[in-house]
């Protein structure tokens, strides 16, 4: 039981003033708590770019940010240490439009066709299942890709190597399809109703309606599913580091092996690099570029999104 | 002859149930491939035994016992934190910069990819802190990662409980916290419970930010118990375990998947087999609960 007020303090025969005070210094103390602990987010990112910012200022104390930019090598581990970020982001964005070149025709269709065409008992079905596909573990894909999809690929392209983007671009899609077509469906269902109803009055129907009118409507919270798609894929780590290889190489061809910047931390990781040394803090400056990338790709896409939400 | 637009409807509502089927058929052929490949290997010694270089020989054990600690320090860390912040958010946090900040910021905090939370946690809990690398660092790590999760559906959890509710609590002389403590927590537990089991999932299946925080690929021991056989049943240090070693399911797979001898993968795809089968669980137990709660309560 947990009276309160002034019956408790009655019964208890205290001095209700001092009672009184004592509870509100509790609130107090419990609502600075829970601002605290609100609070620690903040922290946290705090925590996340000062570690990055620290430690890749001592990796650029020793590489310029010249060489980091323009060098066409990367090469932090050999003797002959070459510092070009190119190959790695190359190997980035390739997997990333692979994946998007997957993801976004289907996602959009499944969006289209979830909100416009399947009936509501089939979508309530359907969308959990969606999120399932989402729960799988990136590691299973990525055993996925190296295992399943790179070998069916070469009945394709026989001369494929055992690693390559195509397959870890693919299977990235794969992964991120239920994100964007999600969003998109969100998208699609915030178009108002009017505007569906005045289009079938003119007499187009559904498949018309659908695409002439509320894709257009509904762009920027297709765009913003896009934007975020891109970000999920440029961080996707695991599916790239078993099915991509981890050797950096400064080509956008799909069909050869690559390293992307977060297969080159796992494959530093793996290895026992001393603190402090040059390749320990280069993983920090490919993770700061990494950041740099989803960070300016996560707040375009929150801003697209909050836009198309007050169109209406 | 029908006019171009109707055969196109027609065609899309074929094609559109095609992809989605096509999509679904995806995530059979993955199981399909995993069962195909691991199921002959699933057997108690695969789940009591360490690994091994012999493929035949080798088993799980330490990858789900790492697996088990490292989720249970993880949920230890977001639960607290991430209901709490939830609970600011929702009923205390007034209109001003600073509660914007912090909205925006966990906005960002889940866009985070997961391997930059490994680097952060390299440089600031194992260099800065010294926590080495441990189940308690892994823990932490993961906590933090899904710590968007859980506050986010606590907030949404809590915003389902009607305003009448607090109204009446306050009504009746209780304070602010007593309210929420009594009436809107305990209200909002089956969404918050959700966040929680799509948290366990999520922590499951995270394999890069551990990787870059050293975690071990082979581990033929276990952290130390906490417990001990003879009286006082407690063990000289209880908590040895936090400061162990480790490896974890996903980890271990990674590493045998890694490996160019077949044997090995279809160990990985055993793994991948225990793991897929663990966190589609998870979440299938989410969607029904919250599908449960949100039919059960009428306001």
């Amino acid at each position: 039981m947990n009276w309160t007020g002034q019956e408790l303090l009655s019964t208890a025969g205290l001095d209700s003033s001092a009672e009184t005070r004592v509870r509100k210094l509790r609130e107090r103390a419990i609502e600075a708590l829970l601002l605290m602990a609100a609070g620690s987010s903040v922290l946290i990112t705090i925590g996340i770019v000062g570690v990055l910012l620290y430690e890749s200022s001592t990796f650029f104390a020793h590489v310029s940010v010249r060489d980091f930019v323009t060098d066409t090598e990367w090469t932090p581990l050999f003797s002959d240490a070459h510092f070009g970020i190119a190959p790695l982001v190359a190997g980035t964005l390739t997997t990333t439009m692979i994946a998007l070149l997957v993801a976004v025709p289907c996602g959009v269709i499944m969006a289209v066709w979830l909100s416009e065409y399947c009936s509501a008992a089939i979508r309530e079905w359907l969308k959990p299942l969606l999120e399932l596909l989402a729960a799988v573990p990136t590691v299973v894909y990525g055993y996925f890709a190296l295992l399943f999809v790179t070998p069916a690929l070469k009945q394709i392209f026989p001369e494929l190597p055992g690693f390559n983007m195509l397959s870890a671009g693919i299977v990235i899609g794969i992964m991120i399809i239920p994100y964007i077509s999600s969003i998109s469906e969100d998208a699609l269902r915030a178009v108002p109703n009017s505007l569906r109803e005045a289009a079938y009055a003119l007499g187009a129907n559904r498949f018309q309606t659908s695409w002439q009118v509320l894709v257009p409507a509904a762009y920027s919270g297709l765009t913003a599913a896009f934007v975020l798609g891109i970000s999920r894929a440029v961080g996707e780590t695991m599916v790239v580091a078993i099915a991509a290889g981890m050797q950096p190489n400064l080509t956008i061809n799909p069909l050869e092996p690559a390293a992307t910047i977060t297969a080159f931390i796992v494959q530093v990781s793996l290895g026992d690099l001393p603190h402090g040394s040059i390749g320990y803090q280069s993983i920090f400056a490919a993770g700061l570029v990494l950041m740099l990338m989803t960070l300016s790709f996560n707040v375009l896409g929150n801003l697209m999104r909050k836009k198309y939400r007050e169109v209406y | 002859m029908a006019r171009p637009a109707v055969i196109m409807d027609r065609l899309f509502l074929i094609g559109g149930a095609l992809i989605t089927a096509l999509i679904f058929g995806i995530l059979m052929l993955l199981i399909g491939d995993l069962v195909q490949h691991g199921l002959h290997r699933l057997s108690w010694s695969f789940i009591q035994n360490f690994p091994s270089r012999f493929p035949e020989k080798a088993g799980i054990l330490s990858a789900w016992v790492g697996s088990l600690l490292v989720v249970l320090v993880t949920m230890l860390t977001a639960l607290p934190i991430g209901i709490a912040s939830g609970v600011y958010l929702e009923e205390y946090a007034p209109k001003n910069r600073l509660t914007a900040v912090i909205e925006i910021n966990i906005a960002n905090l889940a866009g985070v990819p997961s391997i930059i939370w490994g680097l952060m946690a390299l440089g600031l809990f194992i260099y800065v802190c010294g926590f080495g690398h441990s189940v308690l660092t892994a823990g932490f790590t993961l906590g933090l990662l899904v710590l968007p999760i859980v506050i986010i559906s606590t907030r949404e959890a809590i915003r389902t409980v009607p305003r009448r509710i607090r109204e009446a609590s306050l009504a009746l002389g209780a304070t602010k916290w007593q309210t929420i403590r009594h009436h809107v927590l305990p209200y909002s537990m089956g969404g918050i419970l959700t966040g929680a089991i799509i948290s366990i999932s999520r922590a499951l299946g995270e394999t890069a930010p551990l990787i870059t925080i050293g975690a071990l690929t082979y581990v033929a021991f276990l952290p130390s118990s906490p417990i001990s056989a003879s009286y006082p049943f407690v063990s000289a240090e209880p908590f040895a375990w936090l400061f162990s070693g480790f490896t974890v399911l996903p980890i271990q797979m990674f590493n045998w998947v890694s490996r160019p001898q077949a044997a090995f993968h279809e160990n990985a795809a055993a793994a991948g087999l225990v793991l897929l089968m663990i966190t589609l669980t998870l979440n299938v137990t989410a969607i029904i609960l919250r599908s449960r709660f949100r039919k059960r309560v009428k306001w």
